[in-house]
């Protein structure tokens, strides 16, 4: 292997990471807003919009720029709000202003589509996210993320930047997913008595269709649906690519990578991370889950997740861990 | 030629013309293009052109501009119908701009060593020595093979009797290339049928010559030397370029902050920690490339890389210094300078100047102040120009008082008739006025890419070709003998 390739700049590792993250969050956030919309509603039947909100931990800020969590002020918080850090166009703005400092290592082809896609979004409007018209805006928001990691994985020269691009991805997705598992937490929180309940098994419904696993946990499960059932799977099942095992599995192997094919020493504490978080997810079942508290269990593995992302970070990268370990606002400004 | 040619209605004006020619005399190095021309409807002229523009948006091929919360990428606009430059011409820009840069470098090595020019009366000391680029600290430092000004661009424009001449010398950080292999690309995907089998002249292989002479400036006893190309970062406007250049020599794009320099040796950061670094093509002004040499205030540089420079354990293209040899000043003096130190004429000569600080120039200069432009010699950016025959008898009366009261501010020059090529303007083909920036490459020895950037004033009768000003760029090719 030649000096060249072996060699990365670990502000290129850091932008990589980001950019994986980045369009992973658009993603998902898309498919939070799609799910919401179309199969998630309460006992009253109508759209707990908040939920959103409570989930992304956002309450804070949202409530300081609107004054009600209706269906008009959430979605354009979450698509169109260029203030709001954790919106969609601000996540692919932030993709793309991250693949511009990464530019020198990415295929022209994927610059190219990132250029589009952002420029794309800024083209839209109150009027495109309106009720009818926010499941084809969701999709086409997926889908171009999708397109991005297909031509990603068939250009992206595979060196250490391939792997902090998927840690960073994979980072994202399983953080996700913990995300997910908390909003049905927070859809049902009210009424426990309900559980088990028609509306209760028509929203986990949903929560499986926002993660495209609603067919592979039928797979599993071809008969029920408990909610005990559908959470065992998104944390435990080891072929489902956004369950939470999946996720850790391949960071790990993403870690390991980077020190058996590059040589690197660093990333011993993140491995040490990860397998501390893949020992406590293996130590529980789908019963003692639910006894400990989907909410709690949820927020420890998003807790680990932080703390694996920090150290990826100082370790490789010679960051100094945020004093905010929330979100990576501002991780494009390396410029000061 | 049929009834379809695309320039019958093309009216050239008094003007030279890259296509045709001028005066009575009509070139034939466009004969073939027209040919193929004449293949296209405006229609389908106008339609490629937007596909064009199109993709350079897409492909980001941008500079960019910063607002508070947007950054906003706009391209560079390029028009699709090229300039052509015949094997002659092109001669006489390649040995013309070889021998001036050779000139440079000399003036620039005696400038910061004997001084003999000075001694010998030629320049005044107070032009070099009181330069804001003169660098002190550069003053006996050696330089591999004593070639300080490794990328130069060379701003050239064509009068009306068709021959070149030198505009200005850009000796410092010379941008522009990447319009010149961009454009060629976007030629050749946009309009295959006009460029199979033509002989032009290729471009591509600009990073790899770069990176040649970028890595004749590392240490001698380095044996793989490790280049890097040292950019302000993505807020600097000419950012794409610099990605560009990176991709093309295949070497890390850095920034101030990924350097380090320990005992007088550069570093750059890794996520295996740090890697020696040899040689550097920055991108980066003198005044922010150290704060512990210059300007203190920098957060763009590394404190410390002035001290490895010295040491010559690391190499830098361009050299510390080199601006105090393409100032407007130093520039009246060049034909004098190319034959003090290499005893030839100049192959391509400046735009007549008067120099107001001699007193023949001065003469020259009052006797003629509503013919000439007038120019102070301390600004940029085209600030505080007087245009002659376009200036009120109060501006004229003003400028004759400024030049009276410090002539050795002032140079002058006639107006220029700038050559025109045939452009694509609102479905139309029409003159515009173009100039050429060839750019000239030298570690060891010195390359100079054939053609160079092209840039085309946009607005009708406008001889500003500057981008901030509706300037856009087109292809140009040099065509096989």
């Amino acid at each position: 292997m030649s000096t060249a390739t072996k060699l990365l700049l670990a502000r290129y590792a850091d932008c990589a990471m980001w950019l994986g993250r980045y369009i992973e969050r658009a993603e998902n956030l898309a498919r939070i807003l799609d799910v919401n919309m179309h199969f998630s509603r309460d006992a009253r039947g109508s759209q707990n919009w908040r939920s959103i909100v409570q989930l992304n931990a956002d309450e804070k800020r949202f409530d300081k720029a609107y004054d009600v969590a209706s269906y008009a002020n959430v979605v354009n918080f979450y698509v169109l709000d260029r203030d709001n850090p954790t919106s969609i166009i601000s996540a692919v703005r932030s993709a793309k202003e991250n693949a511009r400092s990464l530019r020198p290592l990415l295929s022209t082809e994927m610059w190219q589509h990132l250029n589009m896609f952002n420029n794309h979004l800024s083209t839209l409007s109150a009027e495109d996210v309106k009720p009818s018209e926010l499941a084809r805006v969701s999709a086409m928001i997926k889908e171009q993320c999708q397109l991005h990691t297909g031509i990603t994985e068939g250009t992206f020269f595979r060196d250490q930047s391939w792997h902090f691009y998927l840690l960073g991805k994979r980072i994202e997705r399983a953080d996700q997913t913990t995300r997910l598992l908390d909003i049905k937490y927070h859809l049902l929180l009210p009424m426990d008595q309900t559980v088990g309940s028609p509306v209760d098994v028509s929203q986990w419904n949903a929560l499986l269709r926002s993660v495209a696993g609603y067919h592979a946990f039928r797979r599993e499960h071809p008969r029920g649906m408990s909610p005990k059932a559908v959470a065992g799977f998104l944390l435990f099942n080891s072929a489902f690519p956004r369950s939470i095992w999946t996720g850790l599995s391949e960071i790990d192997s993403n870690l390991h990578r980077l020190r058996s094919d590059f040589g690197l020493r660093a990333g011993n504490l993140a491995m040490e991370l990860v397998d501390e978080t893949r020992a406590a997810l293996e130590s529980h079942t789908p019963d003692t889950v639910v006894n400990f508290g989907l909410h709690e269990f949820s927020d420890y593995l998003q807790r680990q997740l932080n703390a694996i992302t920090t150290e990826i970070r100082r370790d490789f990268c010679g960051f100094e861990p945020m004093t905010d370990s929330g979100m990576p606002d501002g991780q494009m400004q390396h410029q000061d | 030629m049929t009834g379809d040619d695309l320039l019958a209605a093309y009216n050239r004006g008094p003007h030279w013309c890259e296509i045709l020619g001028g005066g009575g005399a009509s070139s034939s190095h466009g004969d073939d293009l027209r040919t193929r021309l004449a293949g296209f409807s405006l229609t389908e002229l106008m339609r490629r052109a937007d596909l064009a523009e199109r993709e350079l948006y897409n492909l980001g091929i941008t500079f960019t501009v910063y607002s508070e919360r947007d950054a906003i990428d706009r391209i560079l606009p390029f028009d699709v119908l090229p300039r052509i430059l015949s094997a002659d011409d092109w001669d006489t820009i390649e040995s013309g701009s070889k021998q001036r840069v050779t000139a440079i470098n000399a003036f620039l090595h005696d400038v910061y060593h004997e001084a003999r020019i000075i001694k010998d009366g030629l320049i005044p000391a107070e032009l070099v020595f009181g330069n804001p680029y003169y660098r002190e600290q550069m003053r006996g430092v050696a330089v591999p093979h004593n070639n300080y000004v490794n990328v130069c661009g060379v701003d050239l424009v064509r009068d009306g009797q068709g021959r070149f001449k030198v505009l200005e010398d850009n000796a410092r950080t010379p941008s522009g290339v990447s319009y010149v292999v961009e454009n060629r690309h976007m030629m050749l995907r946009t309009f295959p049928e006009l460029m199979e089998e033509m002989p032009i002249r290729p471009v591509s292989n600009y990073g790899q010559k770069l990176l040649e002479a970028v890595t004749d400036l590392a240490p001698a006893h380095v044996d793989d030397p490790q280049v890097v190309l040292l950019s302000p970062g993505v807020f600097n406007s000419a950012y794409f370029e610099h990605v560009f250049l990176a991709r093309e020599m295949g070497v890390p794009l850095v920034e101030g902050n990924d350097l380090v320099v320990e005992n007088d040796h550069v570093f750059m950061k890794t996520t295996a920690g740090l890697a020696a670094v040899h040689a550097i093509y920055r991108r980066l002004d003198d005044a922010f490339l150290d704060p512990e040499v210059f300007n203190p205030e920098s957060l763009l540089g590394v404190p410390g890389l002035f001290g490895a420079y010295a040491k010559g354990n690391v190499g830098l293209a361009n050299a510390v210094g080199t601006g105090c040899a393409d100032d407007k000043a130093v520039y009246a003096y060049m034909p004098r300078i190319i034959r003090y130190y290499l005893d030839e004429e100049p192959i391509l000569d400046n735009v007549e100047t008067h120099i107001c600080r001699e007193p023949e120039g001065l003469k020259y200069t009052l006797d003629h102040l509503d013919e000439l432009v007038i120019k102070p010699v301390g600004e940029s950016g085209g600030y505080g120009i007087v245009i002659g025959p376009r200036a009120s008898a109060a501006e004229l009366d003003e400028i004759r008082a400024k030049v009276i009261d410090d002539p050795s501010n002032f140079i002058s020059q006639p107006m220029i008739d700038l050559s025109v090529c045939p452009t694509l303007i609102d479905g139309m083909v029409e003159p515009r006025h173009v100039d050429l920036r060839p750019f000239v490459v030298t570690g060891k020895d010195t390359w100079v890419l054939p053609g160079g950037l092209t840039r085309v004033a946009l607005r009708r009768g406008s001889l500003v070709v500057n981008s901030s000003q509706g300037g856009g760029s087109k292809d140009t090719w040099v065509l096989e003998r």
